[in-house]
């Protein structure tokens, strides 16, 4: 947004309008020229599909012909009602789905957010070999997803890497893909909250929305665990990258003048260096809570949403409801209330963590926009 | 990038305590980063030495960093599947996806930049709607358009939907905007065209950013899996991602074949790894172009 828009020229572009090679009506139709294969493309492959969808979703529609066709019956909302209200076993799948990915969602974002933050001040202080520490913890975030699947299968296999690792220090690890139990379970019983083998009545005899509170609250499992190691792992690295970058924008005057002043190193952290990454962190954190509600590859790479329906996703419960068991319209209505669940989460998030430091946020919202639209090219080339 | 040129001049002028501290600091700092460098590095490590390991040695030592005996084995059992189709497969579908995102974005992104047109700024709101639209909520809607279409299972169906790229356009939309209009001024004045002016005075000048926007391209395309699952059935448009991942799904999954699907995960990963190294800088400005796109 830095540059002056084109016709800004003034008294040079005047004469060429006269003389015709860039007139008004030749700029409109170059316009459109330009910019309708790229226009028409995502129309037919992003906004027809959504509106396709939409429909599919309230038909009974099994995947046999057009879902445009007479034989094809609308029954309204009876596909959102199916998965969200009325109790049956689609609802109870697609709500064990929810509470999979929320309990994944909650330890992905702070852990990943947590190990990008520190690596990117730890290298951002005065470090030899930094280079190489930025490379190794980037460089998973470039490869696929199936091939980091393969490698971690193999890693978390019964007698694999990280189990013979855990035998070292006398640990007797679990069979981690195929072990449905859930942390919270087992932690109350190490503590002797209750006995996973005959859980409390008071929380199996009712809860919401189909499930019990017994299982709502039994933490991720260890199978679920493993992927979210995986995808941590995976993903801190990029973030870390938008950390490191955020941190040069940290004005070096206000620190010195904050060293002058006395302040020791947690509170220059606190008063200079944190509230300047507020914008990336906002960006972090939002970023991590769209990408993790959408987990998909992993699961259909690794688990399949097994052991016992522990690491079954609204994505991936959403595909299987619709390639597998040829639910469409069914299948259709979740991908449509997971993104309703991510639009709603997103704006929280931003509702949140906007009211305080408004100001210094958008100052320094703008600085980042800054470098983005001048320095990051330029920067890149050298 | 930058971040190695500015070592923050933070320390320097720190009075005596700090003398004291720093040491501990840094020797800290240098603990983390080898931790976590082991914690980064091993696995891939494991990857290529398990690859040339037999079947029982994997299984038996997945610790181990020597493969005894070394040997090929799997990757000679992994040619006898269709692993080279699906190479192939990967290839073409790559470099359509790049070609036509790096062409249709850069028209696009010079038209929302730099030219008058009615529906501009309707077309660049709808560019930004799209970009907020989570990707695997439309894998459903994709397979219906695609079915509807009746290009469902067909090479088409492969490469075309990829090159429909809203984030493309928004960055090379960013990057125009970031350039002086004056020389194009120039070129017009000498009498060129519009798409003239584009083509032999604009895009030489968008050299970085085209370059990022191949890079992303290529590394987005040869490691997506979703919309391959979605978008063909046939075994003979199997690309590396959908074909390897039935190396772990399908029959051959069933044992204990490490050492043929993790060469498989090396094999497939090596084309991008050599792009990564080579352009590294132009992905850490990807990185922070893609922070935009959130």
């Amino acid at each position: 947004m830095t540059a002056a828009p084109a016709p800004a020229g003034g008294l040079q572009t005047r004469p060429l309008r006269g003389s015709g090679g860039a007139s008004r009506a030749g700029q409109g139709r170059a316009g459109w020229a330009f910019a309708t294969p790229q226009a028409v493309l995502i129309g037919l492959f992003v906004l027809i599909p959504i509106l396709m969808a939409f429909w599919v979703s309230l038909t009974d529609w099994r995947g046999r012909g057009s879902p445009f066709s007479g034989s094809v019956g609308f029954v309204g909302f009876d596909n959102y009602a199916a998965i969200l209200t009325e109790p049956g076993l689609a609802r109870q799948d697609f709500m064990t789905s929810l509470r999979n990915n929320a309990w994944y969602v909650l330890l992905v974002v702070p852990l990943q957010t947590a190990i990008a933050l520190g690596l990117a001040l730890v290298l951002n202080s005065r470090i030899r070999a930094k280079g190489f520490f930025r490379t190794a913890f980037y460089f998973p975030t470039v490869t696929s997803s199936v091939a980091i699947s393969l490698v971690f299968i193999f890693l978390f296999t019964g007698g694999g890497a990280v189990n013979a690792l855990l035998g070292v220090f006398g640990i007797d690890g679990p069979n981690w893909f195929s072990d449905s139990r859930g942390l919270l379970h087992l932690a109350g019983d190490g503590l002797g909250l209750w006995d996973s083998a005959n859980p409390p009545a008071a929380l199996t005899d009712g809860g919401p929305l189909g499930l019990t509170w017994w299982d709502w609250l039994s933490g991720p499992s260890i199978a679920l665990a493993a992927l979210i190691l995986l995808v941590v792992w995976t993903s801190a690295g990029g973030y870390m990258l938008m950390f490191l970058a955020a941190l040069q924008d940290v004005p070096a005057d206000v620190r010195e003048a904050a060293v002058m002043d006395g302040a020791n190193r947690w509170q220059r952290f606190r008063a200079v260096t944190l509230p300047a990454l507020r914008p990336t962190l906002f960006l972090v954190t939002t970023l991590g809570l769209i990408g993790t509600w959408q987990v998909f590859d992993q699961v259909y790479l690794i688990s399949q949403g097994n052991p016992a329906k522990t690491t079954l996703t609204p994505a991936y419960l959403s595909y299987t409801s619709a390639f597998e068991t040829g639910q469409w319209g069914r299948a259709a209505a979740m991908s449509f209330v997971l993104f309703a669940i991510i639009v709603v989460l997103t704006t929280l998030q931003r509702f949140l963590m906007r009211d305080k430091d408004a100001i210094a946020e958008r100052r320094a919202a703008r600085a980042v926009a800054r470098r983005r639209t001048s320095t990051t090219f330029f920067h890149a080339d050298r | 990038m930058t971040t190695t040129l500015e070592a923050p001049p933070v320390e320097t002028p720190a009075p005596a305590p700090a003398r004291r501290r720093f040491p501990v600091g840094r020797f800290l700092a240098y603990v983390v980063l080898v931790f976590f460098s082991i914690v980064y590095l091993y696995p891939f490590l494991i990857q290529v030495v398990t690859s040339f390991k037999t079947d029982s040695d994997a299984t038996n030592s997945p610790l181990s960093l020597l493969p005894d005996p070394v040997t090929t084995a799997a990757f000679g059992r992994l040619f006898d599947t269709d692993f080279a189709l699906w190479g192939f497969n990967s290839v073409w579908v790559s470099v359509l996806v790049t070609l036509g995102r790096v062409l249709l974005c850069s028209l696009a992104g010079y038209a929302l930049a730099r030219l008058r047109f009615r529906g501009r700024s309707a077309l660049f709101t709808a560019v930004l709607a799209v970009m907020a639209v989570p990707g695997v909520v439309l894998l459903i809607p994709k397979f219906l358009v695609l079915n509807q279409l009746g290009i469902y299972d067909t090479p088409v169906a492969l490469f075309l939907p990829l090159v429909a790229d809203a984030a493309g356009v928004f960055i090379m939309k960013q990057f125009f905007e970031s350039v002086p209009a004056s020389i194009e001024e120039a070129a017009r004045i000498d009498g060129a065209g519009t798409f003239r002016v584009f083509w032999s005075v604009v895009l030489p000048m968008a050299r970085p950013a085209l370059i990022t926007l191949t890079i992303l391209s290529f590394q987005a395309s040869w490691n997506e899996l979703p919309h391959f699952i979605v978008a063909s059935q046939d075994r003979d448009l199997y690309t590396l991602t959908k074909g390897v991942a039935t190396l772990t799904t399908g029959q051959l999954g069933s044992g204990n074949q490490f050492p043929l699907t993790l060469g498989a995960a090396l094999l497939m990963t090596l084309p991008v790894a050599i792009v990564f190294f080579v352009f590294q800088r132009y992905f850490v400005a990807g990185a922070n172009e893609g922070a935009v796109k959130g």
